[in-house]
């Protein structure tokens, strides 16, 4: 076996970047949610911080796998490696940014009462943190069976924000004085929603990194179901709840 | 869907008792490009050279199994001339012969019998266009084919080919002698020609496989380990022995 170590080298220093960068992006979930619980400004703050530390890394590991493409030219599993990389650090970057909007949101609660006690909010938020949790544990294994686990799990986390809009519809038409909180809530909930998608990005590239096929996961747990995801491409949260 | 320009079954060949090919079975498109990889040694080019029987003239070469052309067996009943008319091939060397550009281009169909002059002109300008290098040679087609560049002599000898008028272009290695523009230059001309010739290239540049080929075959210790369409090969193979090839982590 003829070894290339300076290209070996360089994807395993690649891995251990998204390893880094994966456990950035579930610490900011936890300090979301804590956070969001305690209505803890500093901590949201914090979060705020972090986000813009945690672009920076996405920027560096992007430079880094362009330069790997254009010096080694990978081909094959390299190539899928590179390649999925370049996908992940997106979505770890979008949940990161979607910690710090909510973050921004528990800054603007700060000090109030909130309309009703948080459960489906937490529950929702523990389980799309799970998912990206479990995400990068497969990416971190390549564990197929791990990535599938993920991607089952989105439907569980679009019920439940199913669940969380109904409710929130329904006390806002019952009481306007709900209505600023509760379009607040609902962002949240969309954002936790956006959480667990990117999620299963990530779960599907893994997939892709080990087997070479992507459409099976989507055909799995999308189109076969007839549901309509909401706009892959959009992350604008207004546009999909109004 | 193409059609078959070869159909190559339980093709093996021998060099005395070395077995260099074993057991070929494969078929190759019509008016596509076909790529041969492998590390050296490993019967690619011997393979190539089965398709318009180079290889008889190597002595103690022993060949067995079929070479369907247009499902005409070229190792039964075979005119070898028109064969080699029919498939012409072009080497990793340049090698014009040492005459003018123009004697180099009608050498060919003069030896097939094309005596007039306008016609032999016509041929001429014809290849060269086609082979892109008129416009750098048309005013000095009398002068000496030496004096032209690695990269000119190389479209030089594939207007050679072109000349008399072939089927299927073989090329071995076509520009592992070339700097990268000339090579770029082949690599678009095999574009081109691949809409009127089918062509089968021997190349050790992967990237150059990948780049200009519809199929794509690995061979290794004369065997076909996997063939199949260049964008899967290079994507996901399904052979490790492909996979630890084009990743470079073959020894």
């Amino acid at each position: 076996m003829v070894a290339r170590h300076s290209f070996d080298q360089g994807l395993d220093d690649l891995h251990l970047n998204l390893i880094e960068m994966g456990s950035m992006v579930e610490e900011s979930i936890d300090n979301t949610i804590l956070a969001l619980k305690n209505q803890d400004v500093e901590l949201a703050r914090k979060i705020f911080r972090n986000d813009d530390i945690i672009d920076d890394f996405e920027k560096r590991i992007e430079k880094k796998c362009i330069n790997l493409i254009a010096r080694q030219q990978p081909l094959a599993k390299d190539l899928r490696t590179i390649s999925t990389a370049l996908k992940i650090i997106t979505d770890m970057e979008r949940i990161a940014d979607h910690s710090a909007d909510i973050a921004e949101i528990t800054i603007r609660l700060s000090g109030q009462k909130f309309i009703k006690p948080l459960i489906d909010i937490p529950k929702m938020a523990e389980l799309a943190k799970l998912m990206v949790n479990k995400s990068i544990d497969a990416y971190v294994k390549q564990d197929i069976q791990l990535a599938e686990e993920v991607c089952a799990s989105d439907d569980e986390v679009d019920d439940l924000f199913n669940k969380i809009i109904i409710e929130l519809i329904d006390l806002m038409k019952n009481d306007p004085m709900c209505i600023e909180q509760g379009i607040e809530f609902m962002f949240i909930a969309k954002y936790l929603e956006r959480m667990a998608d990117h999620a299963t990005n990530i779960g599907e590239w893994v997939v892709f990194n080990v087997t070479g096929e992507h459409e099976r996961l989507a055909r799995l747990f999308h189109k076969e179901s007839g549901m309509d995801k909401h706009a892959e491409d959009s992350d604008d949260p207004a546009g999909t709840i109004l | 869907m193409n059609m078959q320009k070869f159909e190559i079954e339980q093709l093996n060949l021998f060099y005395g008792d070395v077995q260099a090919l074993k057991n070929i079975n494969i078929n190759i498109a019509e008016l596509q490009v076909t790529a041969l990889i492998g590390p050296s040694g490993c019967g690619k080019s011997t393979f190539l050279k089965t398709l318009n029987r180079m290889n008889d003239l190597i002595p103690g070469v022993r060949i067995t199994g079929n070479v369907f052309m247009d499902n005409e067996n070229i190792y039964g009943q075979c005119d070898i001339v028109d064969l080699r008319k029919r498939v012409g091939m072009v080497f990793q060397k340049p090698n014009p012969f040492p005459m003018s550009v123009y004697d180099n281009i009608s050498y060919g169909p003069r030896i097939h019998g094309v005596r007039s002059r306008s016609r032999l002109d016509e041929i001429v300008e014809k290849s060269l266009r086609d082979a892109v290098l008129w416009d750098e040679v048309k005013d000095r087609l009398k002068k000496s084919a030496l004096g032209l560049s690695g990269g000119q002599q190389q479209r030089l000898c594939i207007a050679r080919v072109l000349a008399v008028n072939p089927e299927v272009v073989l090329m071995d290695e076509p520009t592992s002698a070339l700097d990268p523009i000339s090579t770029l230059k082949i690599e678009d001309l095999i574009d081109e020609l691949k809409q009127n010739y089918t062509i089968i290239i021997v190349t050790h540049n992967m990237q150059q496989a990948g780049r200009i080929s519809d199929r794509t075959a690995f061979f290794l210790q004369g065997e076909i380990v996997e063939f199949d369409l260049t964008e899967k090969i290079f994507s996901r193979p399904v052979d490790k022995r492909t996979e630890d090839y084009i990743t470079g982590r073959f020894g």
